[in-house]
């Protein structure tokens, strides 16, 4: 029996700025904070999906900040989900689009659709719907704009928040002096551990504009279900400067905090790892949420660094065979 | 539409605003001009063009989509209705070419909006 051609869209790698698609689907005109980190990850992931895009938006900033009295800047196809159940939406609308595909009765290209989910709809409380989204084989890209707390209800503490962060769940004080005592989850290494029909998982952060479009684009082209990470600092949560967004996702690369890598497959391939890392505490220094935190615990975060920064130096010394070269 | 509201006053719904219980609102074509956001900002950026490179850092780093780069012109040109006031493309210039101004020196700075939102 003949695979039936549902006419998935196809996308090419960008090159430049320039090339990228002019077409705004994340319109300006929203109630997101000044800076916002998730807002600018949001028009690029949307600049690069393009029109032909179904959006599904578990609870949390992009659903709350964005689309309320009456006015939302979505100006393709954009659904709200709880904040439990964005792989479960995405799953039905995927599924109920390949039927209308086989029987004719949707004949245009097939929608890429997309959860954006914050770091709670993704590790935390979304987490079911999205396991079980990877584990049916649905194409469905996943998305998680990480800014590590639920930002939207006054900054609470989620999974990925960083050890000896302060937030409204976790205020340092004299029983406990570094604010959050637990460790981040890593959400791309729970997804690519424990779902086999995953073939491709990305990490990127809104710093590097190019390569996250093109990492969106690259995962809109498989035919299953990929998982995305994002870093989006939040200028609120984190409490530094709002122009320092940008610069503040470009630091958590340097200092290793965050890694920057794509997954295809079994093979890793790393990008942006400095040559030599600079310390946390040049990340952390920026940061309101950490300047509580004594030396000790910014030795103890420093070492949880490094342990992390050593699997990455470990999976980027595998040598990529190169072609020899003939004088 | 006035409404009472015991202890309040009233507040005025105008009636365009009014919609019943999962409404269909339109979806925006390029900007969504019912949230317009220019009375958020305090510094605005202004921009020397003999600077300017025209390397769109500016464009990529803005949340709001407030640089917009016409190619017919060759020049990159600012939305002031939705600019927030965030600086973001100032700190990212890597030319220098941005520089930021207190909003109260300008003639149309900080409008007050007709409608509160």
């Amino acid at each position: 029996m003949q695979a039936f051609d549902y006419k998935f869209q196809k996308f090419e790698p960008l090159k430049s700025f320039k090339k990228a698609p002019e077409l705004e689907v994340y319109v300006p005109g929203h109630r997101t904070c000044a800076g916002c980190g998730p807002a600018l990850n949001y028009r690029l992931v949307a600049k690069a999906a393009g029109k032909e895009t179904i959006f599904i938006g578990p609870t949390g900033c992009m659903y709350v900040a964005n689309s309320s009295y009456l006015c939302t800047p979505y100006a393709c196809s954009w659904i709200h989900a709880q904040i439990t159940n964005g792989g479960a939406v995405a799953s039905g609308i995927e599924a109920a689009f390949k039927v209308l595909a086989r029987k004719g009765k949707h004949t245009g290209a097939f929608p890429n659709v997309i959860v954006m989910a914050g770091d709670g709809g993704t590790v935390d409380i979304g987490l079911q719907a999205m396991s079980a989204m990877m584990y049916r084989n649905h194409k469905v890209l996943f998305l998680c704009y990480d800014n590590e707390s639920y930002a939207n209800t006054g900054i609470q503490t989620s999974p990925t928040t960083p050890y000896g962060a302060a937030t409204t769940f976790t205020p340092p004080g004299k029983e406990i002096p570094e604010g959050k005592v637990l460790f981040p989850k890593d959400p791309p290494q729970l997804v690519i551990g424990g779902h086999p029909a995953v073939k491709y998982v990305a990490t990127t952060t809104v710093a590097h504009p190019l390569d996250l479009m093109n990492k969106v684009r690259k995962a809109l082209t498989y035919e299953g279900p990929t998982f995305l990470h994002m870093l989006a600092p939040c200028p609120k949560g984190w409490l530094f400067d709002e122009k320092l967004t940008r610069e503040m996702a470009r630091l958590a690369v340097e200092t290793g905090m965050w890694s920057m890598y794509e997954w295809e497959d079994g093979v890793y391939k790393y990008t942006n790892v400095p040559k030599k890392y600079k310390p946390v505490s040049e990340y952390m220094k920026h940061q309101g949420r950490f300047a509580h935190l004594k030396p000790e615990h910014i030795a103890k975060m420093q070492a949880f660094i490094d342990e992390r920064v050593k699997a990455v130096k470990e999976r980027v010394a595998i040598p990529i065979p190169t072609p020899k070269q003939t004088a | 539409m006035a409404k009472e509201l015991p202890g309040y006053g009233t507040i005025n719904v105008p009636k365009d605003r009014e919609v019943p219980f999962g409404a269909v609102t339109p979806a925006p074509v390029c900007t969504q001009d019912l949230f317009q956001t220019s009375n958020w900002r305090m510094k605005r950026p202004v921009k020397e063009d003999e600077k300017c490179t025209r390397c769109l850092v500016c464009y990529m780093s803005c949340p709001d989509a407030c640089w917009e780069y016409k190619e017919a012109e060759d020049e990159m040109y600012w939305i002031a209705n939705f600019c927030k006031g965030c600086q973001i493309c100032i700190q990212e210039c890597p030319t220098g070419a941005l520089t930021a101004a207190p909003e109260l020196d300008f003639p149309d700075g900080v409008v007050r909006l007709e409608k509160p939102f």
